[in-house]
């Protein structure tokens, strides 16, 4: 477009300084933040605010409808399972539960594919082939069924859980990192560095990768909030986190049958999942947009 | 020009504003834009980019950005009130009776139908014809443009066809529906020398075989001296001179133009070795209100007056400037007595 | 172009070789498969019986090869668990995925491109903060709960449909809805990105300059080269949709490929985990051909190279 005025450069208006500056007045990052920071918050906090142990069982007190129901009792607050367990209690320690799975599969899938894809998109070539065709590869499989059958032949508990899930989940940090590092590869004060003598690791950890962070940061929300939901579908299937353990997934899956006439059993820890993690994609949403305008993609 | 009775006005443009929103403040890129287009005449708005008169080419078509906000006391295209007309009506003449020809023929057209696609739906929608009669029109019409085996054309798409080419296409499709008036938009900025004089020569051949009012959009005064009947300059948004464009050359008078011509080598006139004149300084922010001549902080004449409301001169019938100073009638006396 | 195919098939072959290789070992590696064929409590002697049988006492590159081998060959070995063939208990299942995974695709598309279309034309306003405000709370429902919700909503308040079983086209409709809705955000995504980008091109300035109805500019012009890299992701994504489904089936009860092979992990059947893991990637990786060629084919710019 040709019609672009003139300007003075006195005249241009200053952008909000900081990248905190921006954060804090982007909606989204807040909302997130409380999403993300109540859930935190029950997790550290869930000894004191549970009212009962969350393994305790009484037979006695089985299915006890929440609160809002007429037959609903404020000992329980949001009712019982049919085991008789606090169902609060429950809740309340499951947070621990996905926070831990989400933010461990999140630091070992981000941990491989960050390395694969910055060595990819740094050295190029023949190197970046055979990271490529790798990802690739591990594209086309389906993550779902290799992960239940890992699970299948070992053993369904928190660790097996966490580690197949990161070892398999890599494959949208290597990706993003990868094309984020071809990007600031050019630039120039990679070369610099690079005549400077600097030594690649060296250029690799001081050039590239802070410049890359913000792409980082957004795809690790992405994939923690992915991580969450993938273990929740395997607890449910009955191949993730054991019993009795109070996995959100875990529990929708034990009260699958009994969903028809105590729904909340099922609604609770289900709506409990969709809140984090709406959370965790609030704020990968908003940090996206906070960090955009400084480069595209 | 002298003795050819006056043509009826086809576009009648008086006072036209554009203002666009941004962060910083209203930025004025058009302020109280006067003037008129006639049947079979040629006339160019000439200026420096930025100077406002690629926004007043889409404010008469209805063209500007969500941001944009225009106002004119007049603004008639053949007897309709544009600031007036419904969005229905101004679809119906758009493409049809006024016609917009963009400055980027790589990117006007659209990638992914063939041009012949797009010929023949802007006549069939307006027209209300059938398939083969929009045909035909395209197929005459892409000859006419100068464009060699036209039928096989037709399936190609724009990828496919040079600069110059798409340039011709997008003429022919500005003249499918037969309109009175052509809105040329810098045309021939963005393709080689060599084929600019070829599209120049095909603009004015096809404005005389049909009549069409045309108003060409150009910062180039080389394009103006070949095919302009009337010129306005244009600078920082307001029109600083108008005139026919012998009276121009000849007699150029408000400081700015001067300073154009004097930029532009002359084959002939110039001798060799001449420093070729520069305008120094920039063009000011047209953010917030600008009193009196925006040009005065880069002329050689400026005074305390220029801040102020400037006088309109007229040296003659067709030529009008607004400037503190008055030049013309110095030279003209000057000549008159010599 | 017809090099560009063949690049892409060599490539798409490679992958599908190396992802059998993983498959393979990744069966063989997590555990003694000749402990979990002969059964919990089986003694000694009868794994060793077990082992020899099945040649698991070879070395694994020499298993591998004479899986490969007999793959090829199209024998995909017999089922441990319901002792009939794999290839023909494969192709029995496989049609009832490719329905679900075929609808669940059109309904994200019939979705997410109005959805997307909506959310462009009408950039900024309400409209497109209310269209993205879906996506993001649509992408953070599990599938699971939000299968089960349908269920809740649809057969048992309403009766308007089944719950489980796969005999009738209704018994399809809310599989294909809890499948669809999660790749739903982000084709919607991309269909507002693209259109937002495509409707400030200079071609659309064109086509309202040559005075066009709102309507064919909209969608004639701007939806048509907007909806190029959206339809080669629908590729990709029916893909992924082949793979996810077993979450969907297993909670409708549907007889397909995604149940069979959540029976087979849990049974301990390798040979028929190791097929279904096969065709589901050579499903994939044919399908990212597929979408690669899409997209070529769908851009003039490279059709007529």
């Amino acid at each position: 477009m040709s019609d672009a005025v003139l300007l003075p450069a006195e005249t241009v208006s200053p952008k909000a300084a900081t990248a905190t500056a921006r954060m804090a007045a982007n909606p989204s990052v807040v909302a997130g933040l409380i999403l993300v920071g109540a859930v935190i918050a029950i997790a550290l906090l869930a000894p004191l605010l549970a009212p009962h142990d969350p393994y305790a069982q009484d037979l006695t007190r089985r299915l006890v409808p929440p609160i809002w129901h007429e037959k609903g009792v404020w000992a329980n607050p949001l009712g019982t399972d049919n085991l008789g367990r606090d169902y609060l209690s429950r809740i309340l320690y499951g947070a621990r539960i996905s926070l831990l799975i989400g933010l461990s599969v999140m630091l070992i899938s981000g941990l491989i594919g960050t390395t694969l894809g910055l060595i990819a998109g740094y050295f190029g070539g023949r190197v970046d082939l055979v990271i490529s065709f790798i990802i690739t590869a591990r594209l086309a499989m389906p993550v779902v069924l290799v992960a239940l059958a890992v699970v299948a032949m070992i053993g369904g508990s928190l660790p097996v859980v966490i580690l197949t899930l990161g070892l398999l989940k890599w494959d949208r940090f290597a990706v993003v990192m990868r094309s984020a590092t071809q990007q600031v590869r050019s630039l120039d004060y990679v070369a610099a560095a690079e005549a400077a003598g600097a030594s690649r690791l060296r250029i690799i950890t001081g050039e590239v990768l802070p410049n890359v962070f913000p792409h980082l940061i957004v795809v690790a929300t992405v994939e923690a909030g992915s991580a969450i939901l993938l273990e929740a579908a395997l607890s449910f299937l009955g191949l993730g986190v054991q019993p009795p353990l109070p996995s959100w997934g875990l529990m929708i899956a034990e009260a699958k049958n009994m969903m028809f006439f105590s729904f909340w059993l099922i609604a609770i820890p289900g709506t409990a999942l969709a809140l984090l993690v709406l959370g965790i994609n609030l704020l990968g949403d908003g940090l996206r947009d906070v960090f955009a305008p400084d480069g595209r993609g | 020009m002298g003795g050819a009775p006056a043509r009826e006005a086809v576009l009648e443009v008086k006072d036209l504003s554009v203002t666009i929103r941004t962060p910083a403040g209203p930025l004025h890129a058009v302020r109280d834009v006067s003037f008129d287009v006639r049947r079979g005449e040629t006339v160019c708005l000439v200026g420096e980019s930025g100077c406002g008169k690629s926004m007043t080419s889409l404010a008469i078509m209805s063209l500007l950005p969500s941001t944009a906000t225009r106002q004119a006391s007049r603004l008639v295209f053949a007897g309709t009130d544009l600031t007036r007309a419904s969005r229905s009506e101004i679809n119906a003449l758009r493409g049809n009776r006024m016609a917009m020809i963009f400055q980027e023929p790589m990117t006007a057209l659209n990638p992914a139908w063939t041009i012949g696609n797009q010929l023949i739906e802007v006549y069939r929608h307006h027209k209300r014809s059938g398939y083969a009669e929009a045909r035909e029109r395209a197929v005459d019409l892409l000859a006419k443009v100068g464009i060699a085996s036209p039928a096989e054309r037709l399936g190609q798409y724009p990828h496919q066809l040079s600069g110059g080419l798409r340039q011709r296409v997008m003429i022919a499709m500005a003249l499918m529906c037969g309109p009175d008036l052509i809105i040329a938009d810098e045309p021939t900025t963005a393709l080689d020398v060599t084929i600019q004089a070829q599209i120049l020569r095909l603009l004015a051949g096809l404005q005389r075989e049909f009549g069409i009012a045309l108003l060409l959009i150009t910062h180039d005064l080389g394009i103006v001296a070949r095919i302009a009947d009337r010129v306005h300059v244009m600078y920082a948004g307001a029109i600083v001179e108008s005139a026919t464009t012998a009276e121009l050359f000849a007699r150029p008078c408000h400081p700015y133009t001067r300073g154009l011509l004097s930029c532009l080598p002359r084959p002939g006139t110039t001798k060799a070795g001449t420093r070729l004149g520069t305008i120094p300084g920039i063009v000011p922010s047209l953010i917030g209100g600008i009193e009196g001549c925006a040009f005065r902080t880069r002329c050689d004449y400026a005074r305390a007056e220029c801040a102020k409301t400037l006088p309109v001169r007229t040296p003659s019938a067709t030529h009008r400037y607004v400037c503190v100073e008055e030049f013309a009638t110095e030279t003209e006396l000057r000549e008159a007595s010599a | 172009m017809l090099l560009y195919t063949l690049k892409r098939l060599g490539l798409a072959i490679l992958v599908a070789a190396f992802v059998s290789v993983v498959a393979f070992m990744l069966l063989r590696l997590s555990g003694d498969a000749a402990i979990a064929i002969a059964g919990e409590g089986a003694r000694d002697e009868d794994i060793e019986l077990v082992r020899r049988t099945y040649g698991l006492d070879r070395p694994l590159i020499v298993q591998y090869m004479d899986w490969l081998l007999t793959t090829l060959s199209g024998d995909l070995g017999e089922s441990l668990y319901f002792k009939t063939d794999v290839a023909a208990l494969i192709a029995d299942k496989l049609p009832v995925t490719f329905f679900i995974g075929s609808f669940a695709l059109l309904f994200a598309l019939a979705l997410s491109i109005p959805l997307g279309v909506l959310a462009a034309v009408f950039s900024g306003t309400w409209i497109d903060r209310a269209a993205l405000a879906i996506a993001v709370v649509g992408q953070a429902l599990p599938n699971f709960f939000f299968a089960l919700v349908l269920i809740m909503l649809f057969s048992i308040t309403l009766r308007w449909l089944p719950v489980s079983g796969s005999d009738t086209w209704a018994h399809f409709v809310m599989p294909s809805i809890a499948l669809g809705y999660y790749v739903t955000p982000p084709m919607m995504r991309l269909v507002r990105a693209g259109m937002i980008e495509v409707l400030n091109s200079d071609y659309i300035r064109t086509a309202r300059a040559k005075g066009l109805p709102s309507a064919s500019v909209v969608f004639k012009h701007g939806l048509r080269n907007a909806v190029v890299p959206v339809v080669a992701l629908s590729a990709v994504q029916l893909g992924y949709l082949l793979g996810g489904s077993i979450v969907i089936e297993t909670i409708f009860a549907l007889d397909g490929l995604g149940y069979l092979a959540y029976q087979s992990i849990t049974h301990k059947d390798f040979p028929v985990t190791q097929a279904v893991l096969l065709l589901l990637s050579l499903i994939y990786v044919l399908l990212t051909l597929v979408s690669d060629l899409i997209n070529a084919f769908l851009d003039p710019r490279m059709r007529v190279a």
